[in-house]
Order: C-alpha cells, then sequence, then structure tokens
C-alpha cells in the first residue's frame, strides 16, 4: 500500500469496496477509480490496442490516455475520472469499448435538459475562473462557473501551492464562499463545457449519479479559465506502467494521499516538475535523480539534477524499473514526466480562435479573443498562480522544449506519441515518408490524436515531432482542429426525454378516445395519429373497407377530418397573398364561398393542396394536407417574410383549434339536418362549395358547415372549437343513427377519393409533377402570377410526353397492381428495361367490383386505352390505362 | 489543365483524365490539404440503389468503379460490402422503397426488400417493436453496397495521379481567373498564376464562390452538415442503416468507432459547423432504432458543407465560359459517386463533350425544367 497515514481530500471514514478484473480493493470517498488502484499498488491497469503492451496510470484528469475501463455497464470511462462508489465493479480495455443489451431501468433514465442565461459564463472554477467569478459577481453580473472536477479549485486541489502566507485551499474556500453570497452566481461543479457553439452557446454536461443534465447555456460573455494540460516526454520505452506526467504524480499525494511509487527519476524540460518532485519527496516519495536536459538545470533543488542530459530510454518489460541516462542506468520504479503545459484551447477554437505558437513558452497559446470568448490563466498561457490570481505575473525562464529524445539504439519503435492509439514515432516517420506534410495529414495516417482522450496528451506532441523530424518551425506547422465535445458524452445524455413516445410528440384528435375505444386501427400520419379502418366482428382490413366504401357510397358515413392543417389567413393584403400562393385565383373568392387550391415550389411542382374559405373580405381559412400543414405554414412565412413584406399578411395554425367530421353520402343531408336544425340544406340555398355559420345544438352550439367532398358524394365538413370536437362527433353517428352511419377511415377515404381520381399529394405526386401533369390544368390562372408560374412554362416542365396521371384497370380484375410497381411497355426487353411510369395508388373498390390503381405515366393521357405492364419478379400485371375518374365521371352524385 | 479542388473528385479526375485519356500536364490545386474538405468530412457510405434513371446510371458506374479500385489503385481502401438497408416508417415510406427497388432491378441494380423480421436478422441490433414511435415496416437492401475508408481513397487517387506526372499543390488559392475572348486561359492563385487550356472546378459548396470570380452563378446553396463518432467499441454492428423518417445513418468503421451523420442545418453556411440541437435530435433517433447505442459516447462530432442544387442532383458539365467546366452540387452524395464523377468530369473536360452518364447532369436543366429530382416532395398524405 502506497497510501498516505495523513493528508488528501478523501474521507478515510468512509471505505468503499469496488472489484477491478474480478480482484476486490478497498479505496475512500473522494477516490477517483485510477488513486485507489494506486493505492492498492495496482500498476498495469490495461494492454495497449495495438501491440498489447501493458499501460499504467499516466494522468490523473480527463487527459489520461490509458486507464480506460468498463465501469458497471458503462462501455468505456477513464479510471480517472470515475468517482469511487460502493460496489463498483470495473474491468480494463484494450481500446475498444463493449455496448451490452440495453438495461432499461438505466439506460431510460431521463436524462434532462437545462436552459440558462447569464452574463458571463466562466469554464473552470480553478484560481483564474474563481478570480474571474469573482470580478464579474461584484458587478451584480449574472454569472455561471462550470468545472468538471468534483470541487471548485482547478489544480490549486493538486498543489501545495500558497496564497500569500496561506495554503492555497484556504483561499479557494474564502472565494467559494464569496461567491455562495452574492445571489446571481452559480457554481456547477461536475459540470463540464462539451462545446461553444455560435453567439455565446455553451453546451455542457452535469454529472448527477446515473441520470445527468445537459445545460445549455447562452452567455453574453464566456470566460475560459481552462488550465493547462501537462505534455509528456517522448524517449524510447515511455509507455512502460510507472511512466506518469510529474503533476499527476502530484495530484495523487497531494489530493488522494496516494504515492504512485517509491523511487522516482523526474524527467523534465519545466520548472514545475521542481515542485511536484519537492512535494512528493515531503510526502515520502524518493526521488532518485532530476534529468533536465536545460544546460543550466532548472530551480535550486535539493536532489541530484543531471542537467543538459536526457532520459535515453526506460527500462523495464511488464513496467518500468529503470532509466538510462549519460550511460548509466538509475533504477527507479516511476518516472515522472514533464515537457511543459498546452493551454486548454478547444472552446478558444470551436469559438474561431487563432493559436499563436509562443517560442518563449513553448505552446500554443490564443491570441485575443473569439467569438465572446475571453481567455484567463493558464489557458491564456499565463502559468505562475500570482497571474492567474490576477497579480502581478511572474514569468518563468524561456522554455526549452525537447521534442524528441534519441535513443541509444536507432529507431522510433517504442517512442510513444500517443499512447492509446499506440502512435510511435516511427509511424510519423511513415506518414511522413509518404509525403505527407500537414498535420492534419499525419494525424488522419497515423490517427495519433483521434482516441477517447482526442489527443490531451498527444497532438501537440505529434506536431513537435513533426516539427523535429522535418526541421519546419511548429508555428508554421499549427494545431490540428478542435472539435466538440471536449470530453466524450453519452449518447442517452444528448437525446435526453426524446425517448419512446416523447420522441416525437404524438397528436390526437379531441374523437380519438372514441375511436380507440370502436377498436380503430390507426395509421400515423405526419405526427397524427388517425384512424385507419374501423374493423367489425371477424372483419380483416379488406372486408371493414369494403364495408365503409359502400356505406359512403349508398348511406352515409363519417370521418373525422380534424387533423387537416388550417391555416387563419388574415389581412388587407389576403387575397392577394393567396393569388400568388396557389395557381389558382382567390382575390375575387365571394365571402361565404369555398375554392379548391393548388400549390407549387418555384420549380412549378405541385407542393400541397386543400380547399380554402372566406370568412370575411380580410379573412381566409385555409386547409392543407394533414402530414404538411407545418411545412406550409413554413412556406407561407417564408414569402411573406422575404420576399413579400410588403403584403399586410398575418398566418396563423388553427390546426388544432377546429375539430372536424365528414359527413359523407347519398344520405349526408338528412344526418346535416338533424344535426343543424337551423340549416338551409338544399342545392340553391347551400350549393356545393359554399359554407354556412350555424348552431349545432349537440356540440356546444356555433359551428362552420362546409359543402365540399373528397369522395364525389354529397357531403359536408362540420367544423366546431376543438373542446367540442367529440360532442360533436357523437352528434353527428346519433343524428345519423337512423340511417346507418359509418364511421370510416383513412383507408376508405383514399379508395372513395382514388375512384374519382383526386390525387393525395405525396402519394400521387413526388416532387417532379406539376398540376397539368396531374390533370388540373384548369386550376392554373393564365392570367395571373403566382409561385412557380416561371417554371411551368420551360420547355420540358410544358413538354407533352410528361408523365401524366391517369387510372389502371388490371386485365383481370381480381389481381392487384401494387404501389411501387414501375410500368413498362414491354416487359421482355433486356435489362437495363426502359420504364413509363409507375403505380402510386392500387385498391380494391367496391363500387367498380374490381381492382384499381393510379399512376404516373409518361404521355399517359395519349395511351388512354393501351396495355402496360407491372413486371414484379416472379409476375408481370397487364393493366389497361384508362381516364383517372373511374366513378361518376359525369358528378351526378356530387348534389345527392 | 487546372483542376480546382483537391478533394475526391478533383483527385480521381486528375487520375483518370491521366489513365483514360493520356492528358498528364494536369495540376491540381488545392487551397487547403488534399483531402481535406467534405472527403474528409463524410460518413462514407456508398450505394448505388437511386430510383431515377440518370442517377442509377452514375451511382453504379462508380459502385462497379468501386469493386475494383483497390487492386487498381494498389491500396488497400477497406472497401467492405455490407450492405445498405433502408428504413421504411410510414406507408408512403414502404410505397416508396418498393417503386426504387422495382426500379432498381429494372436497371440491373441490385434491390431487395425486406420485412421487419427480416431486416432484425440482416442487423440484428435493430429495434423493429412495432411499439415504437416510429416503428419499422420494412427495409430495402442493397448487398453491394457498404463503406470505404474515405482518407484512403483520395490518398490512393493522389498518389495514382502523381505517379501518372499530375501535379498536386497544396496550399493554393484560386483567387480568379485569366480569360481572353470569352475563353479561359488560366487561373490565378495566391501562389501566382497559371495558365491553362481548360480549367475544372471540382470545389464544391466553394463553386459558387469561384463562378462568381468567372462571371456566373451556379444554382446551389451551401449547407453545414454535420457527423460524428464514438469511441471504439467490439463489433456490434454489422452492416450500414439508413433511415430518412427517423433521421439516423450509422456503420461501424472498422476500427470499431459507429459513425453517424445529423441532420442538415437549415440556414446558410461556409463555416464547417452546425448547431448542437441537430446532434441532440439525431441521438435521440439513433436510441429509437438502437437502443443498445444508450451508453456509447460520442467522441468527436464535426460539420461538412454541403452543396445542395434545386433539385438535388449534381451539375457536371460545360459553363457559360469556354474550356471552363463545373462539378459540383453532390450535396449529401459526393463520397459514394467519386469514381465516377471522376471518371465522367475527366471525359467532359479531355472531349469537350460529357459523357453519356453525365449529359443529363447539365447546368441548364434548370433553364430548360429537365430535373432529376431524386428526394421529390415531403408532402404526406391526408
Amino acid at each position: 500500500m502506497t497510501r498516505l497515514a495523513t493528508g488528501g481530500r478523501i474521507d478515510r471514514s468512509a471505505p468503499l469496496t469496488f472489484t477491478f478484473d474480478g480482484a476486490p480493493y478497498t479505496g475512500y470517498q473522494g477516490d477517483t477509480l485510477a488513486s485507489a488502484l494506486l493505492a492498492a499498488g495496482v500498476r498495469t491497469v490495461a494492454t495497449s490496442i495495438r501491440y498489447g503492451r501493458p499501460r499504467g496510470i499516466f494522468a490523473a484528469g480527463v487527459e489520461e490516455p490509458n486507464a480506460l475501463v468498463e465501469v458497471d455497464g458503462e462501455p468505456m470511462a477513464t479510471a480517472t475520472t470515475v468517482e469511487l462508489r460502493d460496489g463498483l465493479t470495473a474491468r480494463s480495455l484494450t481500446g475498444r469499448g463493449r455496448l451490452t443489451a440495453p438495461d432499461d431501468q438505466a439506460d431510460q433514465a431521463g436524462h434532462d435538459r437545462m436552459h440558462a442565461h447569464c452574463d458571463v459564463l466562466v469554464v473552470g472554477a480553478g484560481p483564474a475562473g474563481l478570480t474571474a467569478a469573482l470580478e464579474a459577481g461584484r458587478t451584480g453580473a449574472r454569472v455561471i462557473v462550470v468545472d468538471e472536477r468534483t470541487e471548485a479549485g482547478g489544480t490549486l486541489l493538486e498543489t501545495r501551492d500558497l496564497v500569500g502566507d496561506a495554503p492555497a485551499l484556504a483561499w479557494v474556500a474564502a472565494a467559494t464562499g464569496l461567491l455562495a453570497e452574492l445571489p446571481e452566481v452559480r457554481v456547477l461543479t461536475r459540470t463540464t463545457a462539451l462545446g461553444r457553439y455560435d453567439d455565446g452557446y455553451v453546451v455542457a454536461a452535469e454529472r448527477r449519479g446515473s441520470r445527468g443534465r445537459l445545460w445549455r447555456i447562452r452567455a453574453a460573455e464566456v470566460v475560459l479559465a481552462t488550465g493547462a494540460h501537462e505534455r509528456p516526454l517522448v524517449f524510447a520505452g515511455n509507455d512502460l506502467p510507472g511512466v506518469m506526467l510529474a503533476g499527476a504524480a502530484r495530484a495523487y499525494a497531494n489530493r488522494y494521499a496516494v504515492l504512485p511509487g517509491r523511487r522516482a527519476v523526474v524527467f523534465t524540460t519545466d520548472d514545475s516538475a521542481y515542485a511536484a518532485a519537492a512535494e512528493l519527496a515531503e510526502a515520502g516519495l524518493e526521488i532518485a535523480a532530476v534529468v533536465d536536459p536545460r544546460p543550466g538545470g532548472g530551480p535550486d533543488t535539493a536532489f541530484e539534477v543531471l542537467a543538459g542530459h536526457v532520459v535515453a530510454g526506460a527500462t523495464g518489460t511488464a513496467e518500468v524499473t529503470g532509466v538510462r541516462v549519460a550511460g548509466r542506468e538509475i533504477a527507479c520504479d516511476l518516472v515522472l514526466v514533464c515537457g511543459g503545459w498546452n493551454p486548454v484551447a478547444h472552446l478558444y477554437g470551436q469559438a474561431g480562435g487563432r493559436l499563436r505558437y509562443d517560442d518563449d513558452l513553448a505552446c500554443f497559446v490564443p491570441e485575443g479573443t473569439a467569438g465572446r470568448c475571453r481567455v484567463v490563466g493558464a489557458a491564456a498561457g499565463e502559468f505562475s498562480l500570482a497571474g492567474c490570481l490576477g497579480e502581478e505575473p511572474r514569468p518563468g525562464p524561456p522554455a526549452a522544449p525537447v521534442w524528441l529524445v534519441p535513443g541509444d539504439e536507432p529507431g522510433y519503435d517504442t517512442h510513444f506519441v500517443d499512447l492509446q492509439r499506440d502512435v510511435t514515432v516511427a509511424d510519423i516517420e511513415a506518414a511522413l515518408a509518404t509525403g505527407m506534410t500537414s498535420v492534419e495529414h499525419v494525424k488522419r495516417y497515423t490517427t495519433a490524436g483521434t482516441a477517447h482522450d482526442q489527443g490531451k496528451t498527444s497532438a501537440v506532441t505529434a506536431v513537435g515531432v513533426i516539427s523535429a523530424l522535418r526541421g519546419v518551425p511548429m508555428g508554421d506547422l499549427g494545431t490540428t482542429t478542435f472539435r466538440p465535445p471536449y470530453t466524450p458524452v453519452s449518447f442517452a445524455l444528448l437525446a435526453g426525454r426524446d425517448r419512446g413516445v416523447l420522441h416525437d410528440p404524438v397528436l390526437t384528435t379531441a374523437m380519438h378516445p372514441w375511436h380507440v375505444a370502436r377498436g380503430a386501427v390507426f395509421e400515423d400520419v405526419g405526427q397524427w395519429k388517425r384512424p385507419h379502418h374501423y374493423p367489425g366482428p371477424g372483419e380483416d382490413m379488406a372486408a371493414a373497407v369494403l364495408r365503409e366504401c359502400r356505406a359512403a357510397r349508398e348511406g352515409v358515413a363519417a370521418m373525422d377530418v380534424s387533423t387537416l392543417g388550417k391555416i387563419d389567413v388574415q389581412g388587407p393584403d389576403a387575397g392577394e397573398f393567396l393569388n400568388r400562393v396557389y395557381t389558382n385565383a382567390f382575390a375575387k373568392l365571394p365571402v361565404g364561398s369555398c375554392r379548391y387550391g393548388v400549390m407549387c415550389r418555384a420549380d412549378g411542382m405541385v407542393f400541397d393542396d386543400g380547399v380554402t374559405m372566406r370568412l370575411a373580405p380580410d379573412r381566409f381559412l385555409m386547409s392543407t394536407t394533414t402530414g404538411n400543414a407545418a411545412a406550409v405554414l413554413d412556406w407561407l412565412e417564408e414569402w411573406l417574410q422575404t420576399e413579400w413584406p410588403d403584403l399586410r399578411v398575418r398566418c396563423t395554425s388553427v390546426t388544432d383549434q377546429w375539430a372536424g367530421v365528414a359527413v359523407v353520402g347519398p344520405r349526408s343531408r338528412d344526418v346535416v339536418a338533424a344535426l343543424a336544425p337551423g340549416l338551409v340544406l338544399d342545392n340553391a340555398g347551400f350549393p356545393f362549395m359554399t359554407w354556412r355559420e350555424t348552431d349545432v345544438p349537440g356540440a356546444g352550439g356555433a359551428a362552420r358547415v362546409a359543402r365540399i367532398s373528397f369522395s364525389g358524394e354529397l357531403a359536408y365538413e362540420v367544423y366546431v372549437p376543438w373542446w367540442y370536437g367529440l360532442a360533436l362527433w357523437e352528434a353527428v353517428l346519433a343524428a345519423g343513427e337512423p340511417y346507418g352511419i359509418t364511421p370510416y377511415g383513412t383507408e376508405t377515404m383514399h379508395v372513395l377519393r382514388a375512384e374519382k381520381g383526386y390525387p393525395i399529394i405525396g402519394q400521387d405526386t413526388d416532387g417532379t409533377v406539376t398540376p397539368v401533369d396531374l390533370g388540373l390544368g384548369w386550376a392554373v390562372s393564365k392570367t395571373k402570377d403566382f409561385i412557380g408560374r416561371r417554371s411551368l412554362s420551360r420547355s420540358d416542365t410544358s413538354r407533352p410526353d410528361r408523365r401524366q396521371l391517369v387510372g389502371l384497370l388490371p386485365i383481370d380484375g381480381e389481381e392487384s397492381l401494387p404501389e411501387g410497381a414501375q410500368l413498362v411497355e414491354d416487359p421482355d426487353v433486356p435489362v437495363p428495361v426502359p420504364m413509363i411510369g409507375h403505380v402510386t395508388s392500387s385498391y380494391r373498390s367496391a363500387a367498380l367490383g374490381a381492382t384499381f390503381a393510379l399512376a404516373l405515366v409518361k404521355g399517359g393521357r395519349d395511351r388512354i386505352g393501351t396495355t402496360v405492364f407491372a413486371p414484379l419478379g416472379d409476375r408481370v400485371v397487364a393493366a389497361r390505362v384508362a381516364d383517372p375518374v373511374l366513378y361518376d365521371k359525369e358528378g351526378a352524385h356530387r348534389d345527392g | 489543365m487546372v483542376i480546382v479542388g483537391a478533394g475526391g473528385h478533383g483527385l480521381a479526375t486528375a487520375y483518370y483524365l491521366a489513365r483514360n485519356h493520356g492528358i498528364t500536364d494536369v495540376a491540381v490545386v488545392e487551397r487547403g490539404w488534399l483531402g481535406g474538405g467534405n472527403m474528409a468530412r463524410n460518413t462514407t457510405i456508398i450505394r448505388s440503389n437511386y430510383l431515377l434513371d440518370e442517377s442509377a446510371g452514375i451511382y453504379e458506374h462508380a459502385l462497379k468503379l468501386w469493386e475494383g479500385l483497390a487492386e487498381e489503385l494498389d491500396h488497400d481502401l477497406l472497401f467492405s460490402q455490407r450492405g445498405v438497408l433502408n428504413l421504411a416508417h410510414t406507408p408512403q415510406d414502404v410505397r416508396d422503397g418498393m417503386r426504387r427497388i422495382n426500379a432498381n432491378r429494372l436497371n440491373g441494380v441490385d434491390a431487395e426488400w425486406l420485412t421487419p423480421e427480416q431486416a432484425r436478422e440482416f442487423c440484428p441490433i435493430l429495434n423493429i417493436s412495432p411499439d415504437s414511435r416510429h416503428p419499422v415496416l420494412g427495409g430495402t437492401l442493397q448487398r453491394r453496397g457498404g463503406i470505404a475508408k474515405h482518407d484512403r481513397v483520395a490518398w490512393a487517387y493522389a498518389g495514382a495521379a502523381d505517379a501518372l506526372g499530375v501535379d498536386l499543390i497544396q496550399d493554393c488559392e484560386v483567387t480568379g481567373f485569366t480569360t481572353a475572348g470569352g475563353r479561359v486561359t488560366g487561373v490565378r492563385t495566391t501562389r501566382g498564376d497559371i495558365g491553362a487550356g481548360r480549367v475544372a472546378l471540382a470545389a464544391a459548396g466553394h463553386t459558387s464562390v469561384l463562378a462568381a470570380l468567372a462571371g456566373f452563378r451556379v444554382p446551389i446553396q451551401s449547407h453545414p452538415l454535420q457527423a460524428l463518432v464514438s469511441e471504439l467499441l467490439e463489433p456490434v454492428h454489422p452492416c450500414v442503416v439508413m433511415s430518412n423518417a427517423v433521421h439516423v445513418y450509422v456503420s461501424q468503421a472498422h476500427k470499431g468507432e459507429l459513425v453517424m451523420g445529423a441532420g442538415i442545418d437549415s440556414y446558410n453556411s461556409y463555416a464547417q459547423r452546425g448547431g448542437f440541437h441537430v446532434i441532440e435530435h439525431q441521438m435521440a433517433a439513433a436510441l429509437e432504432l438502437f437502443p443498445i447505442f444508450a451508453r456509447a459516447r460520442v467522441l468527436r462530432t464535426w460539420g461538412g458543407i454541403v452543396d445542395v442544387t434545386p433539385d438535388a442532383s449534381p451539375v457536371i458539365g460545360r459553363t457559360p465560359v469556354d474550356g471552363l467546366y463545373v462539378n459540383c452540387g453532390w450535396g449529401t452524395g459526393g463520397f459514394k459517386a467519386t469514381p465516377s464523377s471522376g471518371w465522367v468530369y475527366a471525359h467532359t473536360i479531355a472531349t469537350g463533350e460529357p459523357h453519356p452518364l453525365n449529359a443529363p447532369f447539365s447546368l441548364d436543366r434548370f433553364t430548360t425544367g429537365a430535373l432529376i429530382d431524386e428526394h421529390g416532395a415531403a408532402a404526406v398524405a391526408h
């Protein structure tokens, strides 16, 4: 055991038991898995991914490249960031995690999204971050401080630095105490800023046991106090267990009261490791020597300093047993390395900030502010504590980086640059040998910097190695791009509660409970649940649909049409606006009338259709297809806001304000008469394509009734406020009861409309179909301008042999044409077979007593009467091309 | 000749100019590092099961080239024909899938329909529960589809073109064109002028910028499109799954990371980054189809720029400037087309006439209306 008897920020009164690779261990509250393993003397924690080499704990934070573990079903975590808990079970990994079958309890745990706005967001609660937070907080600003550690203090938790004459942690306690008194300041620990997006938007992940919170923070200013990561040194055998960042060893001793070894050699190019060595020695670690390549070495120290020398190699097989320096071997079980420090500039880079290579500091430092991001402290290259606290900085001596330490023997096979990806200097040499010069190419070729740690210890080192090998200045090479997230984040946390039924809102109508009780089979249309058909006892779908169709054609039937998109279009220019939006004219539509309209995209292709009522001279109620309601509103707004801001028009979605029932069939007039006793219903008093306001006593009173038909039958649509939807539905059914009124679903609606040749936008069209192709040329104005008009006159769009909507009657009326079947003139030619069209809709018709289909067929209207073929792999279906209107072509049923 | 842009398409074009047409006096100029644009940012999916004849023609030609490419370029491209499964979640998805399968078969492109159970057999981690919010109603499968390693493709084409005598010039941004009598005579670059009899743009979204320098406009809109990878995982996902309705496309790369594409950002931008909510939405969608991914972690996200034309099909051919050619507008589909895009573009540049496979993809189709609208409208039935 190397646990120290005193000190550290662990709770010795709270021992915790855990297992690692099956063996039981004990640690304390406050430990990480890594510190507890080190305390237990576990030196080797993983096996490397390419070469199967043993690897030990290398760092103490998120930058850890080696100690990847599976923890209680978490497929891949870093032992240095796993807070120890009682009963924890961990297993070492060889570079790859393992996903196991989902555990509903754990994986469905609701992760939450939090939204916050602030004046200043401080990322990092170390000395610089706390200083910045205090400064902002004292002005009364709304401040949020996020820090990935379990408590504020940053690296001060890991050192024995003093502020003034007192331990720095006393300063931290005072600072956090002051912040706690400021009402507008909020400090979030265990919270990692993952990425920075446009306009001061920062996404952060807060760990809260098995549940997490994803914070979406919008800040007027972002202060990045993200500190710095220590750099390793690249020498032979630098991957052996026992080679560790000097600052990490310092952290283990000071924060966790763990000595990670007994006898250490310190190999450093930076003064910070001298302080680490002193603190570790005081804690009981034997410092065999300090190897410092700088000719003059570092600050004064009690240790033997081998200045101007390097560690030519680490020796040992399973773990480090010594180092070779200046021709001699020094025995040790720990090599503490420090090759300098890299400012943590991830979020700054994501804000578009540029990094400058600073020769004095030997690192890439942020230059100025970027996108509301100001960088302070070590992240800005200010490595002195005094500087971080806002006092006079005390710059250290100019840096003398050593990017690559040659070994005793030629070759770089065990000079590791990226420990997790097992990338060596030899790999970088190989990349350069192909002619690659860009750091991005070398990264991609070698995979250096692409592992779980995203290059926190390797990316800049790789640049340094390239610089050393090619003799090119660091500043000319630059860094690779910093991509979010800063640390890995689980899919589940990002998904939040958008899971299962909440993944996409489910919309239901006011009548939905009735449909459910009646045993309706539903289909999804957009976000809506719509009854597809209502099977009777012992009925399959085909039988139910035939029954429903017959009722609509011969008696009366009712459908819930509440889901149709409804947009209230108001304003003095509403008529002009609709004139431009629809291919046909609306400006002169009389109040009290309705009109069917078609709208096109700018390319002249049909986008949506529906019936619009004129409610008042300056007010229309537009209906859209169910699935397209939101897209149509977006479309209208796009034109109003970007192209025609001069039009005085406002659009409001009222889809779920009005519940509607279609009453369809020869007896529908009788039903509506009973439903709305005050309504004049004869053809002269209430003609086709008009609407009336009336009173429906059974459904709250005020209602709108429109005489429109999507079936060819006499039909009415009755609308009441949504609240009364179920009452309306029940009132309609009660009124229709004497006539055997039959509820019907979307499939019957589809059959009825197809028999009449009415297209369904999105089923019989695919974005390549003009109104003329659909046979709706009558609805295309020749006198006014509208969206898509110019496109319709283009040579190809006005071609006479375009694909046109036609009916298809299978030669064998019992055989059905599958929707999606392609049509050919001659099924016997070899591949590729020229195709002339495809089946868009296909049904069995009760009225026709046969199957039929709608299809888009090249030059279809000229082919009426000819035979086309649908090759289906195992069979070919022959069908006669027909007019798309197959039922009541004269429209005799429309008026009852 | 000068090719502007050393992405996959530019490099493939250079290679086929040399290989098929014996033209090696070619410089490929690149403002960044070769293969560093969308070639380095896509999700590497390869398939040819397109609906329309014109698309099927050019993508199937690409797939046939992919099938021999590693051997031809003598480079392991990690091309893996593990099958691409496109899921259907609505009756209209089913209709569209059937229509596409029937069209593929008649065009000689392999295609199968899988029931939900067959889909799960093909991809055992797929959630086909009928109770899910958008249940899987089936899917189309192209077994010849799959993935390849994008970087290696770029490097292989670059190496092969270089070996045939093509010059590859990085860190060289085109700043203008020189013309004489309405005909292009070369390019101006940040590293000096280069004279050329013909200049071929292969610059994706930045084609708009270059076209403006040459005095014409191209009908493309550039949007950010993000993608992401997970940490390395043991094999868990054996194929490529795509779903339009739930908006997921995902495969597992050879090293082990899950590679996923997110949705397109709706605004226009050349910034290679998108909004984070798009990623969040993407993760929610992925978990609907693959509950086993819940604890996987996002390691890295990034953005590319997709150049989208009004009909979402590319433009390959002549421009209003004599001797200046354009190849752009591949939107989200460019990687899979790399070999045939280079093949037909090289033909177009070398002969001055489009190859039969790219003749329909001319710039003037937006004037005539002869669009190749693969996406179709987004409307849903009543």
